[in-house]
């Protein structure tokens, strides 16, 4: 199994983010997280990719305990933080080249893995640009590449078309499905239509607890459309 | 195709934060305001043509009570911009030992340190043109001030963990300097003496930053006060490595 996550758990403070959240993951899923803000989405891709760790449960990739062998696990996932925070003064090149290297690999390796991971996010000719003068979309190319530089098997990212033009988002969609024709991919969102677009699979998470884990098409037979599932499905008040 | 893991994040770490270094302002302005005000207080307040002497001490005596307000403010970014860009998270997702991200950050702000030191030649230059100094005793002295700059980006680096605001982390870390270097000073000698017994407040003076870098200004270094500040660099980069993984709790 590429992702096993068995009941976990995590609260700050006396608030309760994630409460007992378990799934499986395998190769060539993209699974989509669905769900209000503050939900627990992005506690439990912390959680997963080594960030945050859990007040309890375990989750474990390619049976590898994040928690207990952070390292080890960390080597095969690739992760997108919200809103993909980068070193503005950096250029693609350098940036990704640092990410490379701290990930331990030899210059040589870095320079070859930079090559690809720049490919495969259709980087172009910005690739010697400062990022802070890149366009948004270019921004999130950029993470999503360091995501991919040592060519992981597990991709998580969160909110990888979130403010991006039709345009972008239409091409970030398209890298997405190509990566996960041999990978497993889990991707957050607020977009329906994304996860109709992309996902072989949906996950809505409410009050930090999976309330629906079926495909998209099954949750649309059962609602009528996915709006109405996640109106059903999630409360409507919003969490601070 | 991987060689040891701990230092090749590490030197990554060293190499992107000495170019940010380099490619912002900040850090030239520090060093040049740092050499412009070492040059004032050497030659107006320490006298320097006046006490006719072919030596540095009037240069080196104003190091710590520089070094305690600019180096702060060297170090003050290296873990508060992190967090407060969000960028701490790619970092603490790469599979990284901590203590090679807290290193190599330190390394980079202690080569800026050792930079503005090296700026400072043209001073040794013109004791050398103007009589015939102890070379001995001034190598003791920069290699002390070095340590002694070391000390203090460690304290900042310390502060720096546990804040997103780079200006907390800088009062901070002037304030913990202060209190470490001052430890010394007659002025707090006699407050410690006037509660605790001569003997206790003698041994408070001795774990002030100026007790041990005045020793080694005398050209003499001292084991005890290299002993004094790599341990006080150790500590201050173990609490910050502390502080950086207590982030994982949440």
């Amino acid at each position: 199994m590429l992702l096993q996550v068995d009941g976990l758990r995590k609260s700050f403070g006396r608030r309760t983010a994630v409460d007992g959240i378990g799934f499986a993951l395998d190769v060539g899923e993209i699974v989509g997280f669905l769900g209000p803000n503050g939900a627990g989405k992005t506690t439990t891709m912390r959680m997963i990719a080594g960030y945050l760790e859990p007040d309890e449960g375990t989750a474990r990739i390619f049976n590898i305990d994040v928690a207990q062998d952070r390292r080890r696990a960390q080597e095969r996932v690739g992760y997108l933080p919200e809103g993909a925070p980068l070193y503005g003064e950096m250029t693609p090149w350098s940036f990704l080249r640092f990410v490379a290297e701290t990930r331990g690999m030899s210059r040589e390796a870095a320079r070859h893995a930079v090559r690809r991971a720049a490919q495969d996010a259709r980087l172009g000719d910005t690739i010697d640009r400062p990022i802070e003068t890149l366009s948004k979309g270019y921004r999130r190319r950029v993470g999503l590449a360091a995501a991919l530089l040592h060519d992981p098997m597990l991709l998580i990212l969160d909110e990888p078309t979130d403010g991006l033009d039709p345009n972008q988002r239409h091409a970030v969609r398209d890298l997405i499905r190509r990566l996960g024709e041999e990978r497993g991919l889990i991707i957050s969102t607020h977009s329906l239509e994304e996860v109709e677009a992309v996902c072989t699979r949906a996950i809505v998470i409410d009050q930090g607890r999976i309330v629906a884990d079926k495909t998209p098409a099954a949750l649309r037979e059962e609602h009528g459309s996915l709006e109405r599932a996640f109106a059903a499905l999630t409360r409507g008040e919003e969490r601070v | 195709m991987k060689k040891r893991p701990g230092l090749a994040s590490m030197f990554a770490v060293y190499r992107r934060e000495l170019l940010s270094y380099l490619t912002t302002p900040t850090a030239y302005v520090f060093v040049a305001v740092f050499l412009f005000a070492i040059g004032l207080f050497t030659f107006q307040v320490g006298g320097f043509f006046e006490s006719r002497r072919a030596d540095l001490t009037g240069f080196f005596a104003f190091h710590p009570w520089l070094f305690m307000v600019f180096l702060p403010a060297v170090a003050m970014r290296l873990w508060a911009e992190e967090s407060r860009s969000g960028a701490i998270e790619l970092l603490m997702t790469l599979p990284a030992p901590t203590w090679s991200l807290v290193l190599g950050k330190f390394l980079a702000a202690w080569t800026v340190a050792a930079a503005a030191l090296v700026l400072t030649v043209p001073l040794w230059a013109t004791v050398n043109a103007l009589g015939a100094p102890d070379n001995a005793a001034i190598f003791t002295g920069y290699l002390a001030s070095l340590l002694m700059a070391g000390a203090y980006i460690a304290i900042g680096s310390a502060m720096s963990a546990l804040t997103q605001a780079q200006i907390v982390a800088f009062v901070l870390a002037v304030f913990a300097s202060f209190l470490l270097t001052a430890l010394g000073l007659p002025l707090v000698l006699d407050f410690f003496s006037s509660v605790v017994s001569g003997g206790v407040a003698e041994a408070i003076a001795r774990f002030s930053i100026l007790h041990h870098f005045d020793a080694a200004q005398r050209g003499v270094v001292e084991l005890r006060s290299v002993f004094y500040f790599v341990s006080l660099i150790a500590l201050c980069l173990s609490f910050t490595a502390l502080a950086v993984d207590a982030r994982r709790g949440g």
